[in-house]
């Protein structure tokens, strides 16, 4: 479902003197469908900035990110749009919403641009903030006012709103208490077992072994400086 | 499917100044195309010639035109350009007084439109105003009031209202939450996201705010000096910018 082939990355910093900061070569990896694989490695040894190649929002230099067959590295926008909407979800570590936004339409809204009903589309988004624990009561609040931990939780709601057939997780559990990140948890495991290719960060190692089929160190990949 | 505007070479000089210089994109069905840059760097000129205000010095606009096929305006006669801007297009300016007619009513500035198209019933003419006004989140008994008695908000929502009645394709703006303080911004973004979601719009939007455009847009292109020094999907450009410019725009949005 998520396949990388031989991806290389450098940065140039125009208005720093125009350096060229290469930070990886020969990445390569696999995900197939109900499968959850684990980036792992040190800070700063590219796991976000892979994920973010993947997703879309970092070009690719060179070599090829097969997400359902749409060729991330060159795919024009309407492509990538496309893909995004119905094959690609992604959990990211912060929320980014408009202000004023209800939390419960923040979550349904990738039901909404699918051309779902507004009214399956909130119960669903529903269904899933009372999963995760966040009342009632906050769900017509904008959560721009939540805490970090309610902003992820509505952040995770909206990765798993959908099926997405393939997902990028980036922390997921990182500040959730323990009766939460069981729920996380159970969200990827139920995600694997309909066939999701998951591909995910985990600082959290006891979350990482119970849902993690197997790891990749994106170190290898690393270009030293 | 074919793309909805396909503009190309498109160029207006001023004399020996240059406006804008050898722009090309296609601006496909549903698509929201942000146009960003500093003051001075040629956005608002190529709107303008986008949006047939401007006759552009060379270079072409085709509109994919019911019934015709893409078709470059400018080859269209001055009363069936107009027929255009005024149907199968919007137009919301960044200052209301440009856009509105501020010395006839609220409901009279939503009606015109619909006059425009043909619609002669009084009745169903002040229905489909009071709607728009709603859906716009101004009250449906300011519907008799003027323009002038409206916040800049409201003038502004007003004028998305005049343009969307007619049921438009494509949408153009220039700043439209410009000048606009921040809580009024956000409730202007957020009707404008659900109104480009229910009436799967097409837009072009012209701003110098980065995190309008991240909000709104599919695609962006960054302009400088009249030309496009990079072009591509709105996160990727923001999240990884390449061109010199884009990096030093990216660099200096202050942080709150």
């Amino acid at each position: 479902m998520i396949v990388v082939e031989n991806v290389s990355k450098s940065f140039t910093l125009h208005n720093q003197g125009g350096i060229v900061l290469p930070v990886m070569a020969g990445a390569s990896l696999v995900v197939t469908a109900g499968q959850c694989v684990g980036l792992a490695g040190a800070s700063g040894a590219g796991k976000s900035t892979l994920m973010r190649m993947i997703w879309g929002n970092y070009r690719t230099d060179s070599g090829h990110i097969l997400v359902g067959g749409t060729d991330m590295a060159c795919a024009e926008p309407r492509q990538i749009i496309a893909l995004r909407r119905t094959t690609l979800g992604h959990v990211s570590q912060f929320l980014r919403v408009v202000p004023r936004v209800p939390a419960l339409d923040v979550v349904a809204e990738p039901l909404l641009t699918q051309g779902i009903a507004p009214v399956e589309a909130r119960a669903r988004a529903a269904a899933l903030l009372t999963r995760l624990n966040i009342p009632e009561r906050l769900w017509s609040l904008s959560p721009t006012t939540f805490s970090g931990g309610e902003q992820q939780r509505v952040n995770i709601a909206r990765g798993f709103v959908h099926p997405w057939p393939a997902l990028l997780l980036d922390e997921p559990t990182a500040s959730l208490d323990a009766a939460n990140r069981e729920v996380v948890l159970t969200l990827i495991e139920e995600a694997k077992a309909r066939g999701a290719a998951i591909l995910g960060i985990f600082h959290d190692e006891a979350a990482r072994a119970r849902v993690c089929d197997h790891l990749v160190d994106v170190a290898q990949f690393a270009v030293a400086a | 499917m074919t793309p909805l505007l396909t503009v190309s070479g498109l160029t207006k000089t001023y004399g020996a100044h240059t406006g804008c210089r050898d722009v090309g994109f296609e601006l496909f069905p549903g698509e929201v195309l942000g146009i960003v840059g500093e003051s001075g760097s040629g956005k608002t000129t190529l709107l303008r010639c986008l949006s047939a205000q401007l006759a552009p010095t060379s270079g072409t606009v085709a509109y994919d035109m019911r019934g015709l096929g893409p078709t470059d305006i400018w080859s269209l006669s001055e009363p069936e350009r107009r027929m255009l801007t005024r149907t199968d297009w919007g137009i919301v300016h960044q200052s209301a007084r440009d856009g509105l007619r501020m010395e006839v009513s609220a409901g009279a500035n939503i009606g015109e439109r619909l006059m425009a198209v043909g619609s002669r019933h009084y009745g169903n003419i002040r229905t489909e105003a009071e709607g728009w006004l709603t859906r716009v989140e101004i009250e449906a008994g300011r519907i008799d009031d003027l323009p002038t008695t409206f916040s800049g908000g409201m003038q502004q929502r007003l004028q998305i209202a005049r343009n969307l009645v007619t049921g438009p394709r494509l949408v153009f703006m220039d700043e439209p939450t410009g000048g606009l303080d921040v809580s009024v911004q956000a409730r202007l973004l957020d009707l404008m996201r659900g109104l480009v979601r229910q009436m799967g719009l097409s837009a072009v939007i012209v701003t110098h705010d980065l995190a309008v455009v991240r909000l709104l847009a599919d695609r962006i292109m960054v302009m400088k000096d009249g030309r496009v020094v990079e072009a591509g999907l709105t996160d990727q450009v923001l999240d990884d910018p390449r061109h010199a410019y884009t990096q030093l725009l990216v660099s200096s949005v202050l942080q709150v």
